[in-house]
């Protein structure tokens, strides 16, 4: 059945060729777990796309109850976590997925460091990387202040310091980011929540898609 | 034959130059009015700052006092009370100093006095320590003295404004 409708398209369109370019690739034995345990460093960046997904699916899912609103951001987190079927376990996912992504990033670009993966031709690549960090650690800081408790609120008070300790264009960074250059409220909340769920996931799928297109043309580096 | 129309634009060239003009020009018109958006907050002229009433004149000592003070805040839709805390007292001159608890560091609030921190203002985050005026302590991570409110004295009672910052150290 399933064999028929997938010839039935394939034989219109010629779909065979797309996912073999995209999926039929051997892995290298140097890359290859099975072959020497210690490969498995080359894992991080594929466990960073899998929580990426995660994370991304499951805030979706969140967007369903959450508002960025300040007198009912919080009750929504609460009401989804306690009220909703398996909101616990879906914000759980989010929740604990934005740490893990972040150790995973991390682990990743070590093995890509100290391994020297990062040399000609691979410089690119390695410059893409960095941005990526730098998206992560974006949305996990928006994403922090969303439900909106004491927490959240003192967390990000401390971070729009920091970014308003940047000499002379500190203040204009601040009041960007926060929507007022002294209040961390109802317009800090907006702005936080549009950035963590449109500008900067619009930002990580660009970074990531140029990302596996080096990737591919290049190949993975090594062996050592 | 190319010599000839060396300096002529070729239709394709023509085609690239506008296209890509009017492409930009679109783009351009596009993409403005939402950058417009996303600034507005640094276009916004900053509030007015209203005194508001805090305590008698009479009632300060030398020794700070904590006070707290509610000031009608904008948020852009959102209108509400602020609770705002300051340490007031008078100097050795006899001056009346209004400080702001907000730490020049990081933003976390201190306090006077506390622990084992006589004569000082004490920031519990990062231990950061200010002397009795309110200036920062060397070696200590506070970069600056503590902001102080503008204020203002009308029949014995004291008004306050903005806390202002005092200059880095
Ligand atoms: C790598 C990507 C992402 C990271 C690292 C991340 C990080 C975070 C963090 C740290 C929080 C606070 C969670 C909590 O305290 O429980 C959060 C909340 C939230 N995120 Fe994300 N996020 C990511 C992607 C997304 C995407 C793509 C969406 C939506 C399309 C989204 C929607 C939300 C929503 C609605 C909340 C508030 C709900 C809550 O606090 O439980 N996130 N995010
Ligand atoms: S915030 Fe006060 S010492 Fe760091």
């Amino acid at each position: 059945m399933l064999q028929k409708l997938y010839d039935w398209v394939d034989e219109r369109l010629d779909i065979t060729p797309i996912w073999r370019d995209i999926a039929d690739h051997e892995v290298p034995e140097h890359v290859n777990p099975a072959h020497h345990f210690s490969a498995f460093v080359y894992c991080f960046g594929g466990l960073t796309f899998f929580v990426t997904v995660i994370q991304v699916l499951s805030g979706m899912f969140l967007t369903m109850y959450y508002v960025p609103d300040i007198e009912n951001a919080f009750a929504s987190v609460e009401y989804l976590q306690s009220q909703v079927a398996h909101g616990q376990i879906v914000r759980g996912m989010h929740h604990w997925g934005a740490s893990v992504v972040i150790v995973m990033i991390f682990l990743h670009t070590l093995r890509v460091f100290f391994q020297g993966a990062y040399k000609k031709p691979r410089e690119l690549n390695w410059v893409v990387g960095v941005l990526l960090f730098f998206v992560m650690f974006g949305l996990g800081f928006t994403g922090y202040l969303l439900p909106w408790d004491n927490k959240a609120f003192f967390a990000t008070q401390v971070g729009l310091e920091i970014a308003e300790s940047v000499p002379v264009i500190g203040t204009d960074i601040k009041t960007l980011l926060a929507g007022d250059p002294e209040i961390v409220g109802a317009q800090t909340l907006t702005r936080f929540f549009a950035i963590h769920v449109f500008f900067l996931p619009a930002a990580l799928f660009g970074l990531m898609a140029a990302h596996f297109i080096m990737i591919r043309r290049q190949g993975i580096s090594g062996p050592l | 034959m190319s010599e000839k129309k060396n300096n002529q634009v070729s239709r394709r060239q023509f085609l690239n130059y506008t296209l890509t003009g009017v492409g930009g020009f679109m783009g351009a018109a596009m993409v403005s009015p939402m950058v417009g958006m996303a600034v507005d907050p640094l276009l916004q002229a900053e509030g007015s700052s209203d005194f508001q009433y805090v305590m008698d004149v009479s009632e300060i000592t030398q020794e700070p006092q904590r006070k707290s003070f509610t000031v009608p805040q904008e948020d852009g839709w959102y209108e509400s009370e602020s609770e705002q805390t300051a340490w007031i007292y008078r100097t050795e001159n006899d001056e009346i100093l209004a400080l702001s608890p907000v730490c020049t560091h990081l933003g976390c609030t201190v306090d006077w006095e506390s622990g084992d921190h006589d004569n000082e203002f004490f920031c519990p985050c990062h231990n950061g320590r200010y002397d009795r005026m309110g200036v920062n302590i060397a070696d200590t991570p506070p970069t600056a003295p503590l902001p102080a409110y503008e204020y203002r004295v009308e029949e014995g009672k004291l008004y306050l404004g903005k806390a202002q910052p005092r200059g880095g150290a």
